[in-house]
């Protein structure tokens, strides 16, 4: 009874036949047919994204590769292997697998700075995308949940970080786990608890590095695995945002198809990026463990930092005063609490400033649109002072070097560090502001009197005047396709029914909110319809 | 090339008059002017053109072929142990160096050769798509919810109140039991922080000769790191026990020290403090000759030691504690009892 189609499948090439069968199976081809040509959009700042996609594929390839080396054991031996310098020195054995890898195994040295090298460009590009994406607003409805299983990708990558480059067990990275246990003895009540049982005893014990190795390479890329799938399956869903211009709308997605063109460009983006960090680690030296030495907890190397993403939370610990209170028997370390507590909820500012935003607007629409910084000045403004403040603490967390390198005062570096740490952003979120509406004033000029053509003319009188040039209308849609928000209103405390009502504390804060983003001096009423035809009938010559 | 005749006899504009907020009146100047006809590139319009990129994208992929037969070569013919000098790199494995140019350069020519294929051969006319709300629609949602409220209704779930209840306690219990394996992750804390090796009578032994140490053994201006006698670097718990008892020792001249309590725990002007900050628990290594300021190199605390080892800059949140120190009969130094607080970061129950 299937004999037709039997011929059919016989005749169809080899390929077809193939995925003929996955179909029948997996039911592929209608998976396939939804997304197989999908358009994406075209811009430079989409494939941040991708960076971070690729170095985490290459993080997880390479160290794969490390694992089969690496000897996660706190034993100690004394070193033999062939690099003169350690020969005789006591170790463990994580560190003189690391030193073999290093030495012996051939190329090993290059997968090893790969993976680190990939580790800093994955945190790296990680924050620069969720910049990119706070920036131009694209966390808005629908993408709230990605923007959170993103939020989560960084976090979980910090600490994946931190549990790595602590395996060595080398001088610089134990000072680092031990900064990391003072900081959790600093916990009130369960601190010094928490720190035996993660250190199995008294630090350093002979168990972290076990216990980091399989919260390294099982439980935190495990978990990461998961929500990079969730966030590309997402990504998919929503189809990807794109920048408002001739043609597009909030109601669909211009670019070029995934199969040929993304297929392309993507997955050739992939070899550029593993190809550059290749060259990278081909030629600077990354975490030079057999330079630092094996860890003893009674020895320090100056200019101890860590890797760059937690320099941030160093910086905080560096710049907070030693408050310690004593108290019927107890002692509160607020010197080391406050900075451990402050470090999550900055990284937390950023997080819920989307849902503080929505909750102001209390708009419910779907936005496919990206918004340009500068027509959100409150939303950049943050974001800038948000940048601020991560780049003031990690000044801060290198105060040391900013000294030696450059003859200044540590303590000069430490209480500039103090108060810029409440000044600068402060300072950054006005500026930014200014800066933006200033952009927003002049796209209304250029709007509504043409852009400047850099033509002077001479008027019949002598007058001198420039000649602008009006924009054709692409130009003019892009620049006015924005939405402005008008602020919230309190009600009136006495309605038409003469009833008093009194606004709640919550209504009082939304409007506050409210007024504060799309408030007067927030942002440039755009350019009406009526604006524009008024000065164009006018005296449109100009 | 094809998809472009495709999208010349169906222009854009056309596709997004079905939406109505792009629907372009002359009225309104600001009004979504529709997708800008495509601009042909070279290569879609002169063959040769396209010829020479193809001539390129395949000599990048050739490249990279080339590369990885180096990379393999490179692999065989360098020694694992070999330093070459490279300017301005200095001097480096040879074969990390080439081991990693040649994968770089094999991957990144893929990465260039296919990505110069899709901007130069393959199509870049823009086309829109339509999205799609991705709520369902009402009767998807009420058909859902009813089949929902079946559901539930025929678990009984509602009705049978103790099954329900029994329910959620067994499932919030159940995983006390994962919390109380976890019990054996360490030990209780009890006063293991309070202590450490020194004791009444141990020497103070020199770190790095492994030899006690007399008065005479320390100079004016220098910086001496002492542990307890007994204690062995091969000791199985060595690391745990230098962690806390690490020592430094200075020598001031006595009329300089200004703490009364460190003059008397002190043995002719030599006076003892642990090297372990009081902040985090780095080692504290840089001394300061002339003012007997030490400076943890971590976090920048900075202590006096003519002051009781006094906090004067940095995080750090108390003094650092000293170790009260004698001579024996055999002219050796040697400690007079434990520190007298703990040593190290400050905790909860440290009082």
């Amino acid at each position: 009874m299937s004999t037709a189609t039997d011929t059919r499948r016989k005749k169809a090439p080899a390929g077809e036949r193939v995925a003929d069968w996955a179909d029948s199976r997996l039911g592929i081809y209608s998976l396939a047919k939804a997304n197989m040509r999908k358009i994406f959009p075209d811009h430079w700042s989409f494939m941040l994204g991708e960076v971070c996609l690729y170095s985490f594929i290459i993080i997880i390839l390479t160290g794969v590769y490390l694992t089969m080396f690496f000897n996660p054991s706190m034993g100690e031996i004394v070193y033999d292997g062939p690099y003169v310098p350690m020969q005789g020195i006591r170790m463990s054995e994580a560190y003189a697998s690391t030193l073999d890898i290093s030495f012996e195994v051939r190329g090993g040295l290059l997968i090893r700075q790969i993976h680190h090298w990939a580790a800093l460009i994955f945190v790296g590009s990680m924050f620069v995308h969720m910049m990119r994406v706070f920036f131009t607003g694209a966390y808005r409805k629908p993408r709230e949940m990605n923007w959170v299983f993103g939020f989560l990708l960084l976090v979980l990558g910090l600490f994946t970080g931190l549990t790595g480059y602590s395996l060595p067990d080398d001088l610089l990275s134990g000072t680092g786990v031990r900064f990391t246990q003072g900081a959790i003895l600093s916990v009130p009540l369960v601190g010094t608890y928490l720190s035996m049982f993660l250190f199995g005893g008294e630090f350093p014990g002979h168990d972290f590095v076990g216990r980091f190795y399989s919260i390294h390479i099982l439980l935190l890329p495990g978990i990461m695995l998961g929500l990079v799938v969730a966030h590309l399956i997402m990504v998919f869903l929503h189809k990807h945002t794109h920048w408002a211009g001739p043609g597009k709308t909030n109601t669909n997605v211009v670019g070029t198809p995934f199969l040929p063109v993304y297929m392309g460009k993507a997955g050739g983006f992939f070899f550029l990026v593993f190809g550059v960090i290749a060259a990278i680690a081909a030629v600077a030296t990354i975490n030079p463990v057999w330079a630092i030495g094996p860890y003893r907890p009674d020895q320090v190397s100056t200019g101890a930092q860590p890797d760059w993403y937690l320099g941030f939370a160093e910086g905080l610990i560096r710049v907070m005063p030693g408050w310690e209170i004593d108290a019927w028997g107890h002692t509160l370390v607020l010197g080391v609490f406050i900075p451990l507590v402050i470090f999550p909820l900055v990284l937390l500012a950023i997080a819920v400033y989307p849902f503080i935003e929505s909750w102001a607007t209390g708009d419910t629409r779907n936005h496919h649109l990206l918004d340009r910084p500068r027509n959100t000045p409150t939303r950049t403004g943050f974001g800038v002072a948000w940048i601020t403040t991560y780049l003031t603490m990690l000044i801060a967390g290198g105060n040391d070097l900013w000294a030696t390198h450059f003859h200044l005062s540590i303590n000069g570096i430490t209480w500039f560090s103090r108060i810029a740490f409440f000044v600068l952003p402060v300072v950054s979120f006005i500026v930014t502001k200014r800066i933006c509406l200033g952009l927003q004033r002049r796209d209304k000029e250029k709007v509504l009197h043409g852009r400047e053509s850099g033509i002077i003319k001479r008027l019949p009188h002598g007058e001198f005047i420039e000649v602008h040039e009006p924009l054709s209308q692409d130009q003019l849609h892009t620049l006015t396709a924005h939405d402005q928000y008008q602020p919230l209103e309190l009600e009136p405390e006495v309605d038409e029914n003469g009833v008093a009502r009194k606004p709640t504390r919550s209504e009082k804060l939304r409007v506050k909110l409210s007024k504060g983003l799309y408030g007067e001096d927030n942002q440039i009423a755009k350019p009406t319809v009526e604006e524009y035809k008024e000065i164009t009938s006018s005296h449109g010559h100009h | 090339m094809s998809s472009q005749d495709n999208s010349e006899e169906n222009p854009p504009q056309q596709q997004d008059d079905a939406d109505g907020g792009v629907l372009a009146t002359r009225d309104n100047p600001f009004a979504n002017p529709g997708l800008p006809p495509h601009e042909h590139r070279v290569q879609d319009i002169d063959e040769r053109a396209a010829k020479r990129s193809e001539r390129v994208v395949a000599g990048l992929f050739t490249l990279s072929m080339l590369s990885t037969i180096g990379f393999i070569a490179s692999y065989v013919a360098f020694p694992v142990d070999k330093i070459v000098y490279v300017f301005p790199i200095g001097h480096v494995s040879a074969l990390n160096l080439s081991l990693g140019l040649t994968l770089g350069l094999a991957l990144f020519c893929i990465g260039a050769g296919a990505i110069h294929w899709a901007r130069t051969l393959m199509t870049d006319v823009e086309v829109p798509e339509e999205r799609h709300d991705i709520e369902a629609t009402p009767e998807v949602r009420e058909e859902l919810l009813a089949g929902f409220q079946d559901g539930v209704r025929e678990s009984d779930l509602g009705r049978r109140k103790l099954v329900r209840n029994t329910l959620i306690g067994a499932m919030a219990m159940v995983p006390l039991t994962g919390l109380v394996l976890l019990r054996d992750l360490g030990p209780m804390p009890g006063t293991m922080l309070r202590h450490t090796k020194w004791a009444k009578g141990k020497m103070l032994i020199n770190e790095n000769t492994h030899e006690p140490l007399r008065p005479e053994d320390i100079a004016v201006g220098s910086l001496t790191f002492a542990m307890p006698e007994g204690l062995s670097e091969e000791d199985h718990d060595f690391n745990n026990q230098i962690a806390k008892a690490a020592l430094m020792i200075v020598r001031l001249q006595p009329e300089n020290i200004k703490d009364k309590r460190e003059l008397d725990w002190s043995h002719e002007g030599i006076v003892a403090f642990s090297k372990i900050c009081t902040h985090v628990g780095c080692p504290i290594s840089l001394y300061e000759q002339q003012t007997h300021h030490v400076l943890c190199p971590c976090h920048q605390s900075t202590f006096d030691l003519t002051d009781g080892g006094r906090v004067i800059f940095g995080p750090a949140g108390h003094a650092l504690p000293q170790l009260r120190i004698t001579v024996n009969d055999k002219g050796y130094l040697e400690a007079m009892g434990d520190f007298a607080e703990p040593v190290g970061p400050a905790y909860w129950e440290r009082g």
